[in-house]
């Protein structure tokens, strides 16, 4: 193809219209005939044993249909899952209880299910349901739950849930080379998502006896650990996705649907559950809080030599995703640099805290946030400029990963990137001398995988149909959680058989109808199923191009596919309308449809001690810099300019790919500044927007994003991966540029104005 | 609990219903069908729910159905019908102002009563106008570039062009 027609247009959204008008129905938004409310009562303690629960009183309320313990689960423990379908044995999969058993292990844990003709029944019954507990003393601090003798979370020997490690070169010898070594201990907060909506759905059973879940999920997947729980075959539970009003990875778990399918299962009737705010926040994951040590050795010029780091992740009260977002943590936490002499370990730990799995960065921001402190700390120390230093280390193309020795074939953009990040900075905000505000600027760059972990065998499959008036049907199960998911499935087709978006209708996230395309997680779906989307459009493309070569009777590559013609492509007036050849195709048999199935590079599953090779099929490369001002009175940071600048290969829709690397850096700046679910003792004390503050409009620059395009990335068109790594490389960006401004460096996140005010006063609060 | 009969205007529509005292217009208007208003967190923290009651944008979880009686409701699906609300529509779905989609209907209802009083702001006075409508997809630029933008045109109609 000579030149692109869709692809690389910022065109509006197939969905943007109804999201506008207010048409498109969320999970919350669809109701049935008869339909009953769920409520789900909740463990009011962090650590507990469940002595007895008496549902008695509540069932006898009228207008109650059903109440529902763990003991009426068919099987109550499986196994987290998230949509894979190849076997990666012990170390990844944890306990997925349904319903608390005995013991509780997070404040929040669901102990009892209640369905009732209104929501204030439904309420009123969960206070009727009498649970005696005996409080146990539970373990809060991951470095506490780490030591021998520790209080036990679950029902093993250790609360240690996964190790990671990854090594090369001499350690020992590294440091000793070494002319400066840096040590520091960084600590990173629970983070919570902040989907605006909450967790939702509805299920009932259909004529034929199927269970059907309408929820928003990341992973329509899960409908085979729903049919696991209740013990139906796995084609007797259908999910139907829904577009999600935003994830981040806090969809990627089971959320409302297990309790919908055994309330409708018992009761024959339609269920909807949707959770409050507090609820969303009290017990859905949150991203994982690390303790990270770091001892880093470089050489007088700036040459790192040597890196030790040892991260310690909470977990949280059970597994789901932990040990697979250490291994990230694990795999990321050398950054993009290279570094001759490498050790890391990671453990993930158990804890009676809410528990934590994928979060938007799923293990790249944490160690990101230690290393570019530390490369920051070593270019103040060394006097050498910010950028350079990078420079001089960052990973080129042909270089390895120094974690995995992983080597980066095609085109690493971080010297590109890095350097325009920081001259976008542009001239240097004035800042009047009385004006009690220090003016600082800094830089980070970082990498971070997209598409899944290659020992998984990741796949996506699509289906194509060409109708005979022209128009174009698509079918994927790609679930959409804002990002333009299915939008960009739309444009990819659009593109490759000649029509406008308009002529393109897409039909996805259900498990009984529509091609399965993976999970929208893991920044898979441009490349995943993308890739398996390009592939149908170009198979059909094929075929049509080939009928139409017989009707013009010209040479088939001497053929283009334009504005719903065929077209010879050195006399454009001789052409044959694409219904037309539409026409013929249907009448000598030739099928205009194409399922096609897009595998990614698979390895085995690696030595989990010693990380090696090749873990994700490809990275994707990016910088920020940021200018801030510090109020040296307060405390309070404001971001003057934030520059946002990624190699994302080939950006198939420029308007998309700028959403996710604004709302990505603003997403980020959060967890910098603002963002923190703080747990006392497990107890939850921001279960609000009040309390878990989110950037506002107020608050934010306008994001200024540099989209460089290598054409290097894997997908289609030569298209990578953007939702997470936009966001993982901010936090760092601004701490430095704080330490800039006023010389402060703080080592745990959020930078809070009281941190701030307390390392810049420290002398006065001493006193 | 005893209910109310109150009759009020959803986008220029009449509407009869009763409500209990205690019902929040949002709860209210869901139960009438009205489901492109958003319920995000029930508390009048983030904006989802947003409305205009009476000629005013308003956070509905936290405003009383009663209150609504004998007054004139607007909801995102009645800005077709207003010029200004089209504007702002069309504008946000050209700026690619819309990933997830659940902030949409109070963002626009914000920047329309907004735009209404003021037709003339400059972008940080947008910034701090919609700043009660929380967005976690965007960050908020593009949002502020189609409001922006829709304002622009008042700018060019004759006001101080003020960036």
């Amino acid at each position: 193809m000579s030149e692109f027609k869709i692809v690389g247009k910022p065109i509006p959204r197939h969905d943007a219209w109804s999201k506008v008008t207010g048409d498109l129905k969320y999970a919350d938004d669809f109701t049935m005939p008869g339909m009953l409310f769920a409520k789900v009562l909740r463990s009011k303690y962090p650590a507990a044993k469940i002595i007895s629960i008496d549902t008695g009183k509540a069932e006898q309320l009228d207008g109650v249909r059903a109440v529902l313990t763990a003991k009426d689960v068919p099987h109550n423990e499986t196994v987290t899952k998230f949509g894979q379908s190849t076997e990666v044995g012990k170390g990844f999969e944890g306990l997925y209880r349904v319903l608390a058993e005995k013991k509780v292990r997070f404040m929040g844990e669901a102990v009892a299910l209640v369905a009732a003709e209104t929501e204030e029944i439904a309420e009123e019954a969960l206070d009727l349901i009498e649970v005696k507990y005996e409080p146990l003393t539970g373990v809060f601090d991951p470095l506490e739950a780490i030591k021998p003798g520790a209080y036990l979370v679950g029902e093993s020997k250790s609360n240690i849930i996964g190790e990671f490690g990854c090594q090369q070169g001499d350690l020992e010898k590294g440091f000793a080379q070494a002319d400066v070594i840096i040590e520091d201990t960084y600590k990173v907060p629970f983070v919570d998502h902040a989907y605006l909506e909450p967790e939702a759905g509805i299920s009932w059973i259909d004529d034929y006896g199927i269970l059907i879940i309408r929820v928003s999920t990341q992973v329509i997947e899960h409908f085979r650990d729903v049919a696991d729980v209740l013990g139906l075959p796995h084609n007797k539970v259908r999910y139907i996705g829904t577009m999600m009003g935003g994830g981040f990875g806090g969809k990627e778990d089971i959320t409302v649907e297990t309790y919908l399918a055994l309330l409708t299962w018992k009761t024959k009737k339609p269920v909807r559950l949707v959770y409050t705010r507090e609820e969303s926040i009290l017990c859905h994951s949150k991203r994982h809080p690390l303790v990270m040590k770091y001892k880093v050795g470089a050489k007088k010029d700036g040459k790192l030599i040597a890196l030790d780091a040892d991260l310690i992740s909470d977990a949280g009260a059970y597994p789901y995703l932990s040990p697979w977002v250490t291994l990230y943590a694990t795999v990321n936490a050398a950054g993009p640099y290279c570094i001759p002499n490498v050790k890391v370990r990671a453990h993930c730990v158990l804890t009676n805290n809410t528990f934590t799995s994928a979060n938007r960065g799923f293990g790249a921001p944490q160690p990101n946030f230690a290393y570019e402190s530390i490369m920051d700390e070593l270019s103040h120390k060394l006097n050498i400029d910010p950028l350079e230093i990078r420079r001089r280390n960052c990973l080129t193309t042909g270089k390895a990963l120094a974690t995995t020795g992983q080597v980066f074939k095609t085109y690493v953009a971080l010297p590109e990137v890095a350097e325009k990040a920081w001259k976008a900075l542009g001239e240097s905000t004035e800042c009047k001398k009385d004006e009690g505000r220090k003016i600082g600027r800094g830089l980070a760059i970082g990498l971070m995988s997209y598409g899944r972990m290659t020992f998984l065998h990741d796949s996506s499959r699509c289906y194509v149909r060409l109708e005979s008036d022209g128009s174009i049907l698509i079918r994927s199960g790609i679930p959409d959680l804002g990002g333009g998911q299915i939008s960009l499935l739309c444009q990819i087709v659009a593109e490759e058989l000649g029509v406008p978006t308009s002529r393109v209708k897409i039909y996805h996230s259900d498990t009984a109808l529509t091609p399965l395309a993976g999970t929208t997680t893991a920044t898979r779906q441009t490349y995943m199923s993308g890739n398996a989307t390009l592939k149908a459009a170009r198979e059909i493309r094929n075929r049509i191009l080939n009928k139409a070569a017989e009707i013009l009777n010209v040479n088939q590559d001497k053929l283009d596919l334009i504005n719903e013609k065929v077209i010879v492509n050195y006399d454009p007036s001789q052409y044959v309308p694409l219904v037309k050849v539409i026409q013929v195709c249907n009448a000598d048999g030739i099928e205009l449809f194409c399922e096609a199935q897009f595998n990614a590079p698979s390895t085995m599953v690696p030595d989990l001690s010693n990380i090696r090779g090749m873990t994700f099929p490809d990275f994707t490369f990016g910088a920020q810099a940021v200018e801030i001002a510090v109020d040296t009175e307060t405390g309070q940071v404001e971001i003057l300019k934030l520059v946002t600048c990624y190699d994302v290969g080939k950006a198939i829709n420029p308007l998309s790919v700028e959403g996710q690397m604004e709302g990505g850096s603003i997403y980020g700046m959060g967890y910098a500044l603002t963002e923190e679910v703080i747990m006392e003792k497990g107890m939850t004390m921001t279960p609000s927007f009040a309390e878990y503050i989110i950037p506002t409009a107020a608050d934010v620059p306008d994001v200024k994003a540099i989209l460089v395009e290598s054409g290097g990335g894997l997908g289609p068109y030569g298209a990578k991966g953007i939702g997470e790594p936009s966001c993982s490389i901010i936090a760092p960006a601004i701490l430095n540029a704080i330490y800039d401004a006023v010389g402060v460096r703080i080592k745990s996140l959020p930078a809070t104005p009281e941190k701030i005010i307390r390392a810049l006063k420290s002398d006065y609060f001493r006193k | 609990m005893e209910e109310y009969r109150i009759e009020l205007t959803v986008n220029d529509e009449k509407i009869i219903g009763t409500a209990k005292a205690e019902e929040s217009l949002l709860k209210f208007l869901r139960r009438h069908g009205f489901s492109e208003v958003k319920c995000g967190c029930e508390k009048g923290e983030c904006g989802t729910c947003t409305v205009i009651l009476d000629k005013k944008a308003i956070k509905s979880c936290i405003t009383l159905a009663l209150r609504a009686d004998h007054k004139e409701v607007w909801t995102v699906k009645g800005m077709e019908k207003l010029e200004l609300g089209r504007k702002l529509q069309e504008s946000f779905v050209n700026h690619g102002a819309i990933q997830c989609g659940f902030c949409t209907p109070g963002m626009i209802l914000t920047a329309k009563d907004y735009l209404d009083k003021n037709p003339l702001p400059n972008r940080e006075e947008i910034k701090k106008a919609i700043s009660g409508n929380l967005c976690r997809c965007t960050g908020y630029k593009k949002i502020v570039d189609a409001i922006y933008d829709v304002a622009g045109e008042n700018h060019k109609l004759g006001g101080d062009i003020d960036v």
